[in-house]
């Protein structure tokens, strides 16, 4: 069985990170953003299951299905707000969609 | 029977509650008795309370009455009480009798102002706190009085506010007396302090007792109220308020500015005789302050145009008069010429204001002219008073009273040649611009037209007071001629009799001396501005004059000296330096606020970043650690 080492497991896990981090800061589009949002949940769920691999411990892989679950949810809710705020303001530009400041 | 003193204050002050409380609902005719009236009743009592008084005479020469506890608070009390002795009898009868006329005039006089009730109203109070000044048996209760008739000269000069110079005479006058009052306010500190009392009598017992005759605390305490009754009484150096106070209307200069408010610094300071004498440094000053400011007043009046200024400067200059008896220790005197003073000055001044209402307000004297036979009765009596004004020998009855005086600067143990000369030559002024005003106002030819002739209202009033000016000397003749001396018998009662120097038989002399030079002051007059030689005219237009007439140009001095800095001062610190400090605060906070919401500019994206690089921070700081 072919084994990567576990520190480029981690860094792999950690480019998926910061390609979700990038993506969110430099997309403008809320869908966009809510995609960005989902690798970076995904990252932090492939360093659960590397870990429990690493440890032959089986928490990690329940944690990775909470993460499933709430992400799932998370989906649902931001799906609704994003629907929400197109209806409102015809536009899913997030720097048009300032008006909670001073 | 002397338990009445209590109401003699208390009347005015109940007719001055009505007319404020329920003027706007009385007619006219309604709130001028009232306001006359009730000073009637008082002079009345005045009058039943001083029989009686004079003729059972306690063994203390004074009558106490305590109304009520005013204050109590540690070792500090002062009651609500009454003091009735000669010297206040005195004050008390010529506050509310000529108080009296001066009502009954001012009802036919202020017939058509719109602030008549509002008039009626201020004047009663005045007369309430001028009692309550010469009646207060403690000086606290006394300094209530006072700073009462130093309110209601603001309020009636200012009375015709629409004016703006008016306003500023008001605020003039009420400023240039603070600066006394202050003076004042603290020699009365200082009498607390050392004697733990209010009560004058006590503090005078205990001051005499106590303080040893020329020590510092003694003068500085007589100084300090000194400066109060300079203040009040408009001597030098702080007389410049007098003139101007002239914006009123004339019953208000009549009552207030020349007959009694204007001599509670007399009172004062007959009334805490004893601590002058404790003081004899600040007793010659009074003497000399009160030479000068008769001559200075004396040579400005030479100047004036305005009728009632030169009523003004006069007044000054015979506050001057008694203050240089004050001086010299002759306290009856003083008090005998303030009584005659006040009779033919109110007389003076009410005279002027029906010759200044019945030509349209006009107080130009030189535009006045030729009214002696159309006003016959003003003509009369205010010849009777100028007259007296100018001290006509034998018959008025200010030559008793001034040649009183100025016998007295001469022959007192503390006078002397050099005051006596000042008097004397104050004297010849006098009669000088008194008969100017006569021969300019009421000779020649007319110039305007009276109006109207003035009610009976207006001139009754003329004739007691015009009596008065002339009767009013015999109650106390000299002793070379007929050595009479009822009025100072009775105030001798309270006040320390003259110590004089052993020159009696001349006295005489001196009323040889003081007669010729009233009489050929007037003739000087009669010469001058009767027959209106050239040099005269050309006089008039000289910068001798000019610099008279603008009464020695002390209000230019006090401008550059006073006014001027301190307008400089608050044109500095109208953005109130000692603010900035407390103000930065704020600065800072509200500066604060806007570098802060700076962050807050709507942007998610922004916020993100921020976020991502605070987490950045904490793990590179967990990390390194």
């Amino acid at each position: 069985m072919l084994t990567v080492p576990v520190e480029t497991q981690i860094l792999f896990a950690g480019i998926l990170f910061f390609l979700g981090l990038i993506g969110l800061l430099v997309r403008r589009n809320l869908v966009f953003m809510l995609m960005s949002i989902e690798i970076m949940f995904n990252s932090a769920g492939l360093v659960f299951i590397i870990a429990a691999r690493h440890w032959n411990q089986p928490d990690g892989q329940v944690m990775f299905i909470f993460i499933l679950a709430v992400t799932a949810v998370e989906v649902a809710i931001g799906l609704a707000l994003i629907l929400q705020v197109y209806h409102h303001f015809k536009t899913l530009d997030v720097d048009k969609i300032n008006k909670l400041k001073d | 029977m002397t338990n009445l003193i209590v109401l003699i204050p208390a009347l005015p002050l109940l007719s001055f509650l009505i007319l404020v409380l329920f003027g706007g609902k009385l007619s006219r005719k309604v709130a001028g008795w009232i306001g006359a009236g009730s000073i009637g009743v008082a002079a009345l009592l005045t009058i039943i309370v001083g029989i009686s008084f004079i003729k059972s005479l306690p063994e203390t020469k004074s009558y106490s009455v305590v109304i009520w506890q005013w204050l109590h608070v540690g070792n500090l009390t002062a009651n609500i009480a009454f003091r009735l002795d000669s010297l206040s009898l005195v004050f008390i009868f010529v506050i509310t009798f000529v108080g009296f006329l001066i009502h009954i005039y001012s009802i036919g006089f202020m017939a058509n102002d719109e602030g008549f009730t509002r008039f009626f109203a201020y004047m009663n109070l005045f007369v309430s706190s001028m009692l309550i000044l010469v009646l207060a048996d403690n000086i606290l209760l006394m300094y209530l009085g006072w700073e009462g008739v130093g309110l209601c000269s603001y309020l009636l000069i200012g009375f015709l506010y629409k004016e703006p110079a008016n306003g500023a005479a008001a605020r003039k006058a009420f400023i240039i007396t603070r600066i006394g009052d202050t003076a004042m306010i603290i020699g009365i500190f200082i009498l607390f302090l050392s004697f733990g009392t209010f009560n004058i009598q006590d503090i005078m017992h205990l001051a005499s007792a106590k303080w040893a005759i020329g020590s510092s605390l003694a003068v500085i305490t007589a100084a300090l109220l000194l400066g109060g009754a300079l203040g009040k009484s408009a001597q030098l150096p702080l007389q410049t308020w007098l003139p101007d106070a002239m914006a009123g209307p004339s019953p208000v200069s009549a009552l207030i500015h020349a007959a009694t408010m204007v001599t509670a610094g007399v009172y004062l300071i007959a009334r805490t005789n004893v601590l002058f004498s404790l003081a004899p440094i600040v007793q010659t000053i009074i003497a000399i302050i009160g030479a000068l400011t008769l001559l200075i007043a004396g040579f400005s009046a030479l100047a004036q145009h305005d009728l009632k200024r030169i009523l003004a400067y006069s007044t000054i200059s015979q506050i001057g008069y008694m203050f240089l008896a004050l001086g010299v220790g002759a306290y009856s005197a003083a008090i005998f010429h303030f009584m005659i003073h006040a009779f033919f000055k109110a007389l003076l001044f009410l005279a002027a204001g029906v010759v200044i209402l019945v030509l349209n307000e006009e107080h130009d004297i030189f535009k006045m002219g030729g009214l002696r036979k159309r006003m016959p009765v003003v003509f009369w009596t205010f010849l009777i008073g100028s007259a007296s004004l100018s001290a006509l020998p034998l018959i008025t009855a200010d030559f008793y009273s001034k040649d009183a005086i100025l016998w007295f600067a001469f022959s007192s143990n503390s006078g002397g040649m050099v005051l006596w000369f000042a008097g004397i030559i104050g004297a010849f002024l006098t009669a000088l611009y008194s008969f100017r005003m006569i021969f300019i106002t009421f000779f020649g030819e007319a110039k305007t037209e009276p109006t109207f002739n003035a009610g009976k209202l207006m001139t009754v009033p003329l004739i007691i007071l015009a009596t008065l000016s002339v009767i009013g000397g015999f109650i106390e003749l000299p002793t070379s001629m007929g050595n009479f001396h009822l009025f100072s018998n009775l105030v001798n009662n309270t006040l320390p009799n003259i110590a004089i120097k052993n020159v009696e038989q001349l006295e005489w002399l001196f009323q040889l001396i003081s007669a010729l030079i009233a009489s050929i002051g007037i003739y000087l007059a009669y010469r001058f501005y009767f027959k209106k030689p050239a040099y005269i005219e050309a006089f008039n237009h000289s910068r001798l004059n000019h610099f008279f007439e603008k009464g020695f140009g002390f209000d230019k001095v006090y401008d550059v000296l006073f006014v001027k800095p301190i307008v400089w001062l608050a044109e500095i610190d109208k953005k109130d330096i000692f603010d900035q400090l407390n103000i930065s605060i704020s600065r800072l906070a509200i500066w604060g606020n806007h570098f802060l919401s700076i962050a807050q500019n709507g942007k998610l994206r922004w916020y993100l970043l921020s976020f991502a690089i605070g987490i950045a921070f904490i793990l590179t700081l967990m990390l390194t650690k």
